[in-house]
């Protein structure tokens, strides 16, 4: 009686695009490294005979995950983060170091990625969290709390370090603004992320006094007091003479950067005591706004040396024009924009398709899979396959917004965040839109691991749905 | 219950379907209206080409070509595009067997699947044109263009050292260059390196997928030219290096012939040596071997690199150092008996009449006078012990130059050895030792090490009457004004110019002194030749023939020294070998065929 309740309320339309995503990309895959010794799609010792496998367990997964009763998720929410989090941890002791990065569990011949798994953790986790009765989502308590839930297990990725999965973490705003936090929240992301790219197209010097500038000017604008403006300016300059003079006589002749930033520190720090001693009102936020992008421009120019290896540094230069080297680490972006140029409008046919398989475009059947679509189906298939994600989409937002329990609708949005997220920057970063940073496109990059967690946060999101009347 | 924020839906769905619309705007702008990226799939794939700039040239200081470069052709392979080829007519045509073909391959692909990697080096340029036709047959292969060194000349090998192939560590070092690519290993193709080699440049090529080129990729938006090598004027007379090779093809040892004014090395002539061309292209290695093998060592630089006590040209030095320290004047006398003798100790001379003052010391080379010099500077008693005066006597020394590295351009420098005091206070004990214990050094024997260049520079030094400038073999580089300041620095010695012209003296009469001067073969009709013989003791045989010199006497445009191995008294082989040098230079032809043939039919044990 309750399983037939279950089959006839899944969504089926939903499992529909799901197999046939997993089946296209799995034709793909065998498309792409295609070899005339080895013709036979079912053979194991191929990558697409593993995917087969890799196929049929996602699918043995989805059937387990459907048995299990649908409060299940919602009871076991933190203690599924928790697992995730140590495995996290336990990943950064004992992982295998493949290209670079410790982010495997190798068990005799079976590797395993656990930040892949990580996804739908943080998915129920903060899904359990902000459906919590009685939540009060303006509070800065929450603030805090649902940012920690989020990246805490993006800052242990981004130490294996696989800045491209840590990145998708981001994609949570998505939820979190659906549940009523401030729309500044999204402006606040897209800002910094302009920001992000400013600091490493520019000088940070020259940003940090331009930021200084556009501080005065809002200082105008909100208080039009010039003699304060005039004060705050003299103050700084003040600072620099005396910082840089003292500098000078320590020996370091070129000491404009240091010369700046400490003036830059004290000067903030002075307005800040001026405003509360004089009370000159609306200061204390712009000061604040101030100083936090001072600091986040430096972290991201730290962590951009520090965090990002070469090659990323260099493909993310050359993502943004800084570089130009179209045989070195340009050469992926390059080759797969000529992989996907050459498909033209209908494309090469099936298996026809030879920039991919001439191996000119690298990692072609995990992270630049959309290449052999767009070599072999044209616009015609990268149209179709871009339409199917987006009727995906659509479809999931509908299903979410069905739900009567809060969970399964902040679950619903956070699983649609996470595999958007995939679905852009990977298309992106093969179309010189975005820089590589290596992500599969989910359902169709080759790869146990990232289709075992695509399918399992897209089964318990239909499990939920499927219990929705109960 | 109705979620408040229920309408935020639209957004979320509205910026997922404005992300998908870029997508697909970028991808209807990729696939379609661009046509970079719709050509056809068979001309789509890229070929980098590298660009290998000839290296610079070298010329001799009147502009005589002595390196230039010869084409030579790489077969090479990126193992990625390969695909099924008759390898039958493919090894005939390069003249190897199959199973070559089949290993070269496997090594190519070990080494990269994407990289081209040389296949087979140098083939002829027959070969290599036969094979740029037949291209389409091999898809995967290619011809590269380098070029090799080529010596007009064949002279002056180890002056110009050689061009090899790169080595992984210096590949791992020096990202610049690549598996195959050609650097100097030695001489000046090692110190010149960064201005001979220029810079790489490449180009991008479309091939089809029978390896044919079918045009330039993205209209050479992304080549790179190359620069060639800057040529360099060397300060080397080619006709004197070529007449010094000639004149000790027969003999163990060296020449080096420095413009005592400039600085400006005229010649480096080290024997046995080898011709240039021996390391070049696809004999290299072989050649290094057998070279390298040989128990005459042919690869060592003797010029630069051997170290032998100065002999009695030394005595000059102590009588220079005496002079300035005032314990003699030119007219001071000692006697001399076949020799010196003190507290039992004697050191022999030959016969001379007796007394000489310091000049006719010098022209008869007489040991017991350089002794009792040397015992003055020792024993002088502006200082408290003896190891302040030998302080003293050895800054004099390192002054010319002796006991460190010229820092000319050549590699392979040895630093001479001249002992601290320390190395005396070891060995016999602090306080314990005096000039007694070291007398060899009056005469240039015992705990001295002078190379052949140092000596050279020595020489310059006393013609110059007090100054040299640091010896180099690079006159001028095309595309620069100057050379390195530190070859336009003059270097003073702290000696009078006074004392200088007594030891001239001297040497003039060590030449042209009549009966009982030491180095009467030296003398040339019409030009004044001041020289000093010389003879390090060798305790493994003969001993080392040793000659300096420099003329005319007044503006000197020659200094020289000679090295003879086992050639026995300085005046017998290096003096001759020396003069003929010498006029060589001044005169452009030598007339005294006699000695010549004296030289040419030497025979030395």
């Amino acid at each position: 009686m309750k399983r037939g309740n279950i089959i006839a309320n899944l969504d089926w339309f939903t499992i529909l695009l799901f197999i046939l995503m997993i089946f296209l990309g799995w034709l793909n895959i065998f498309s792409a490294i295609y070899n005339e010794s080895h013709p036979s799609i079912l053979d194991f010792n191929q990558k697409y005979g593993k995917q087969f496998l890799w196929i049929l367990a996602a699918i043995v997964m989805a059937v387990a995950i459907l048995l299990i009763d649908h409060r299940f998720f919602e009871f076991f929410g933190y203690f599924i983060y928790a697992v995730a989090i140590l495995t996290l941890l336990a990943v950064l002791i004992v992982g295998k170091e493949i290209n670079g990065s410790k982010s495997w569990f190798v068990m005799g011949g079976f590797q395993i990625q656990p930040s892949e798994f990580a996804k739908p953790a943080v998915a129920l986790a903060l899904a359990k969290y902000l459906s919590t009765f009685n939540i009060n989502i303006q509070k800065a308590r929450t603030f805090v709390k649902t940012a920690v839930i989020i990246f805490l297990p993006s800052l242990l990725i981004l130490l294996q370090p696989d800045t491209g999965s840590a990145l998708v973490f981001f994609a949570f705003v998505f939820p979190v603004y659906r549940e009523g936090f401030s729309g500044m929240i999204l402006i606040t992301m897209f800002t910094l992320a302009l920001l992000f790219i400013l600091v490493l197209l520019f000088n940070e010097l020259l940003l940090l006094l331009i930021i200084l500038v556009i501080g005065f000017i809002a200082y105008w604008l909100l208080a039009r007091n010039f003699k304060n403006l005039m004060v705050a300016f003299l103050i700084f300059v003040g600072f620099f003479i005396v910082s840089y003079g003292i500098l000078f006589l320590f020996g370091m002749d070129s000491a404009y950067y240091a010369a700046t930033l400490m003036s830059l520190a004290f000067s903030l720090a002075s307005y800040l005591v001026m405003a509360y001693i004089y009370r000159i009102r609306k200061i204390g936020l712009l000061i604040l706004a101030v100083t936090v992008v001072v600091f986040y421009t430096f972290a991201v120019d730290y962590s951009f040396e520090h965090f990002l290896s070469d090659y990323q540094q260099r493909r993310v230069n050359i993502m943004l024009g800084i570089q130009s080297d179209p045989l070195g680490a340009g050469y992926n972006v390059n080759q797969s924009m000529i992989a996907i140029g050459s498909g033209g409008f209908a494309g090469k046919g099936f298996l026809q398709g030879t920039q991919t398989k001439l191996d000119f475009v690298p990692e072609q059947s995990t992270d630049f899979i959309f290449c052999t679509v767009g070599e072999e189906w044209g616009f015609i298939g990268t149209f179709f396959v871009i339409l199917l994600f987006l009727t995906f989409f659509i479809r999931l937002i509908y299903l979410a917004e069905r739900q009567k329990e809060n969970f399964a609708r902040i679950y619903g949005y956070g699983i649609i965040s996470v595999i958007f997220i995939h679905f852009f920057i990977n298309i992106a970063m093969t179309i010189g839109l975005f820089p590589v940073v290596g992500i599969p496109l989910p359902f169709f990059s080759y790869g146990g691991s990232s289709l075992w967690a695509f399918t399992i946060m897209l089964f318990i999101f239909l499990r939920l749905d499927a219990g929705r009347m109960e | 219950m109705i979620n408040q924020y229920s309408q935020r839906k639209y957004i979320i769905g509205g910026l997922i379907l404005l992300t998908g619309l870029i997508l697909i705007l970028r991808l209807f702008y990729l696939q379609v209206i661009n046509s970079t990226y719709k050509l056809s799939a068979e001309n789509n794939s890229k070929r980098e080409v590298i660009q290998y700039p000839a290296r610079g040239l070298m010329y001799d200081r009147n502009g005589v070509l002595l390196v230039s470069n010869q084409a030579a052709y790489d077969v090479m392979l990126t193992p990625g595009q390969l695909s099924r080829f008759d390898t039958l007519s493919f090894s005939k045509l390069l003249g190897i067997s199959v199973s070559d073909v089949a290993t070269g391959i496997k090594k190519a692909r070990d080494y990269s699947r994407f990289a081209p990697t040389v296949f087979m080096k140098q083939v002829s340029g027959e070969v290599a044109s036969v094979l740029q036709e037949q291209l389409y047959k091999f898809p995967g292969f290619f011809v590269q263009t380098r070029t090799l060194r080529k010596y007009p000349k064949n002279i002056a090998a180890h002056l110009m050292g050689y061009v090899g192939e790169v080595d992984k560590n210096l590949i791992e070092k020096n990202p610049y260059y690549q598996m195959g690519d050609y650097i100097g290993i030695s001489g000046i193709e090692k110190n010149y390196e960064d201005i001979l080699r220029g810079e790489k440049g490449k180009k991008n090529f479309l091939v089809d997928v029978h390896s044919r080129i079918t045009g330039s990729y993205q209209d050479g938006r992304f080549d790179e030219p190359a620069r060639i090598g800057n040529d360099i004027n060397l300060t080397i007379d080619a006709d004197l290096q070529e007449y010094g090779e000639l004149l000790m093809k027969d003999f163990t040892g060296s020449i080096v012939a420095i413009e005592p004014t400039t600085g400006e090395v005229l010649c480096l002539v080290s024997t046995p040596s080898y011709p240039p061309d021996l390391l070049v292209g696809r004999g290299l290695s072989q050649n290094f071997n057998t070279l390298s093998g040989d128990s005459l060592k042919p690869l060592f630089n003797r010029a630069l690199a051997a170290s032998y006590p100065p002999g009695s040209t030394f005595k000059i030095i102590n009588a220079l150092i005496g002079l300035q320290e005032k314990v003699i004047s030119p007219s001071t006398e000692f006697g001399c008996h076949m020799g010196y003798s003190f507290r039992g100790q004697f050191l022999g001379c030959h016969s001379h009449r007796s007394p000489l003052d310091l000049r006719e010391a010098i022209q008869h080379s007489c040991n017991s006078y350089f002794v009792n010099t040397f015992r003055k500077i020792m024993e002088d008693p502006k200082f408290e012990a003896t190891h302040d005066a030998y302080n003293n006597w050895r800054n004099h020394l390192l002054s010319f130059g002796l006991g460190n590295s010229m820092n000319s351009d050549l590699s392979g420098e040895l630093k001479g050895f001249i002992p601290k005091d320390e190395y005396y206070n070891r060995y016999y004990g602090v306080g314990r030792w005096n000039f007694l214990t070291i007398r060899s050094l009056a005469i240039g024997q015992g705990e001295l090490g002078v190379t052949p260049l140092q000596m050279a520079n020595i020489t310059a030094a006393i013609a110059n009457k007090g100054y040299f400038m640091t010896p180099h073999v690079v006159k001028s580089i095309k595309g620069s004004d100057t050379i390195n300041h530190r070859f336009t620095e003059k270097h003073i010695i702290e000696i009078d110019t006074a004392h200088f012209t007594v030891a001239i003296d001297g040497m003039d009469l060590a030449v042209n002194g009549g009966a009982g001067s030491t180095a009467g073969r030296a003398k040339i009709e019409g030009i004044i030749v001041c020289g000093k013989t010389g003879t390090a003791e060798n305790p493994h045989g003969e001993d080392h023939s040793i000659f300096i010199a420099f003329a005319p006497r007044e503006n000197p445009k020659i200094a020289i020294a000679v090295y003879i191995e086992n050639g026995g008294f300085g005046g017998t082989w290096a003096a001759p070998v020396a003069s003929l040098m010498i006029e060589e230079y001044l005169t452009g032809e030598v007339k005294r065929k006699f000695l010549e043939d004296y030289i040419f039919n030497a025979v030395i044990k």
